[in-house]
């Protein structure tokens, strides 16, 4: 792995580095094995940081950067969820109601390495379905690993599972160096499980009931200890269901980081009829923006959340947020001919990156002490939606957007918190008032929208909104935007010249994006 | 005595064939199929038919 480049120096202020700004529940009490090691940057264990740093599913930082693939060749599963159709991919690292194109370990290699030379940014390869990675013996997951190993050994590796199977394929992964696992744990309590685990298949035999979540939660807690044992990262997604588990995910946070989980993603419940899951049918909601952002804050001095997730599908290609499978799907990949793949645009890649980089933190900096000092405390933090193609900068049309990040700025500095997905404003060419609506409900919260260019119609509603369109900022970097708005935002706030938003909403889109079929 | 795939509701995911203690399924033109002559029910081997047991989509049934 010699072309990894070292980013340690330029990276410290990564996001998963900065310790939780939340002030500590307990002060005192040193508990289990989080003892001696907070949160914070000093105390993160260079190992893991040397494995995430480039990671975009894992460092907030790296996505704006990097892109992951994921290769869909494990279609069987071994658990039933209620939110999982299983006509269609994993829940729990998808998103339901999507069908990913099906690979055989052998179509899956040639689609990564003709990927990989189309898309320097590509670091990471995943397997998280569409089944469970692990279910069936993980046969095709391991036999995808082990030749991709061969192939291009400076992809990293991950893969993601519900866990039952975990404890059984501990010793493989190891062997592999696949050195990110990510495991879906809902709850730590059976008597929680049963409500959303109708059966699990396990030694032969199917459970049903308690008897199933406790089988599930106890190989997932044992699945967990070992892999950590064994210095692999481990990342817990959680789905948030609003009355089955809501309440429960502290508990679940407290758990999975006292067992060496380094990051910990919660997301939310998306639930539809027409998916035709067990949830969808029975009209369980999923959770509003809001109530997610008080679920993750309230874990934010737990294990490290992680809040850029998109649950995306198990055969994106791309830099998170986009998705360009549909450029290599299996006949495409087919079609190619020879695939020649020897690293080197990736490494020069790398390279760049490293360079833009460098410097970044310290103009951050510079923008925070100034907001600091002219703002105070004066201000309570406001959300912003931004328009981005990536690169950590303002750089996409109001019109184009098929996502919004969300940014949090306040006295305190600027930080990713989310992103929310809507259709596309302006679909070939003209902007509609039905989509735009539902850009509206999606960014309800925030008060302002940075855009790198916006129509006027699209503008005068959204001031009719309450939100305003900014494009003063385009092209330049998201943090030192959002801390420049927020300064003159406070200075005008200060003189009754805005209103503040606090107190609204936002709805969580379920579809968009990515969810067109192969 | 043997089991069967109801191949309207199966959702092709292969569960049932990497359970089968008698290599009894494969995949043949798109779809999963039990081959009744090797199909034992599982008797004698498991408490359950295997195939049934993991089948998400429930759609491994007596034929
Ligand atoms: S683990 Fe994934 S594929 Fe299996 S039932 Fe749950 S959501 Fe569906
Ligand atoms: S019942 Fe048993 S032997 Fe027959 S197909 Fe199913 S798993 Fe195989
Ligand atoms: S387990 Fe069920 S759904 Fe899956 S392939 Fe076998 S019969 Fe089809």
């Amino acid at each position: 792995m010699g072309n990894v480049i070292a980013l340690d120096s330029i990276l410290g202020l990564g996001e998963l580095k900065a310790p939780a700004e939340s002030t500590p529940v307990e002060a005192s009490g040193c508990t289990t094995s989080s003892c001696g090691s907070s949160d914070g940057p000093a105390d993160m264990d260079p190992a893991v940081w040397e494995k995430v740093k480039n990671h975009p599913c894992y460092s907030e930082e790296a996505h704006h950067y990097f892109a992951r693939m994921h290769v869909a060749v494990a279609p069987a599963c071994n658990i039933q969820c209620n939110y999982c159709n299983r006509k269609y991919d994993c829940s729990n690292e998808s998103r339901p109601g999507v069908v990913s194109e099906k690979l055989t370990p052998d179509q899956a290699i040639r689609k990564i390495l003709a990927v990989a030379q189309e898309i320097p940014q590509l670091s990471v390869i995943g397997i998280a379905g569409p089944g469970d990675s692990l279910a069936a013996g993980a046969k095709n997951t391991f036999a995808t690993f082990e030749h991709l190993q061969k192939k291009a050994p400076d992809l990293k590796l991950c893969l993601s599972t519900n866990g039952l199977a975990l404890p059984e394929t501990v010793e493989r992964i190891a062997q592999y160096n696949i050195d990110h696992v990510t495991i879906t744990i809902n709850m730590v309590d059976p008597e929680v499980g049963q409500h959303i685990y109708p059966w699990i298949f396990y030694k032969h035999k199917r459970w049903t009931g308690l008897d199933a979540a406790k089988i599930l939660h106890e190989q997932q807690m044992l699945g967990l200890e070992m892999l950590t044992a064994r210095g692999i990262l481990v990342k817990v997604n959680s789905v948030m269901i609003p009355g089955i588990n809501d309440a429960h995910l502290l508990d679940v946070n407290k758990a999975v980081k006292s067992r060496g989980a380094f990051l910990h993603n919660i997301m939310p419940l998306i639930s539809d009829p027409a998916h035709g899951t067990h949830f969808g049918l029975t009209g369980q909601r999923g959770p509003s923006a809001q109530e997610l952002k008080v679920v993750q804050d309230a874990c934010e001095g737990g294990a490290k959340l992680m809040r850029h997730c998109r649950q995306c599908r198990a055969d994106a290609v791309g830099l998170l947020g986009e998705d360009r499978g549909e450029e290599f799907t299996a006949d495409k990949v087919e079609a190619m001919g020879e695939i020649h793949d020897d690293g080197d645009a990736r490494r020069t890649y790398r390279e760049h990156v490293e360079s833009e980089r460098a410097g970044r933190h310290a103009s951050k900096e510079a923008a925070k002490a100034e907001v600091q000092e002219t703002v105070g405390t004066q201000a309570d933090p406001i959300l912003i939606a931004v328009a981005t193609k990536g690169g950590e900068r303002i750089n996409e049309h109001f019109g184009h957007a098929k996502e919004f990040q969300i940014y949090e700025v306040g006295p305190k500095g600027a930080k990713f918190v989310g992103h929310r997905r809507v259709d596309q404003y302006c679909e070939g060419g003209t902007g509609d008032g039905e989509t735009l609506d539902t850009v509206l409900s999606a960014i309800n919260d925030c008060a302002a929208v940075f855009v790198a260019k916006i129509g006027g119609c699209p503008s005068k509603s959204l001031e009719a909104a309450g939100i305003e369109p900014v494009d003063r900022f385009a092209f330049e970097y998201i943090e030192e935007s959002a801390l420049s708005y927020f300064k003159d935002y406070a200075e005008r706030l200060g003189r009754g010249a805005v209103r503040s938003r606090a107190g609204q909403d936002a709805v969580i889109r379920t579809g968009a994006l990515t969810a067109r079929r192969a | 005595m043997a089991y069967k795939i109801k191949s309207a509701e199966c959702t092709v995911c292969g569960a049932c064939e990497a359970e089968c203690p008698n290599i009894a399924i494969g995949f043949k033109k798109g779809t999963y199929v039990i081959d009744p002559a090797k199909c034992s029910e599982c008797e004698g081997q498991f408490d359950s038919p295997q195939c049934a047991s993991v089948c998400p989509a429930d759609c491994c049934v007596p034929a």
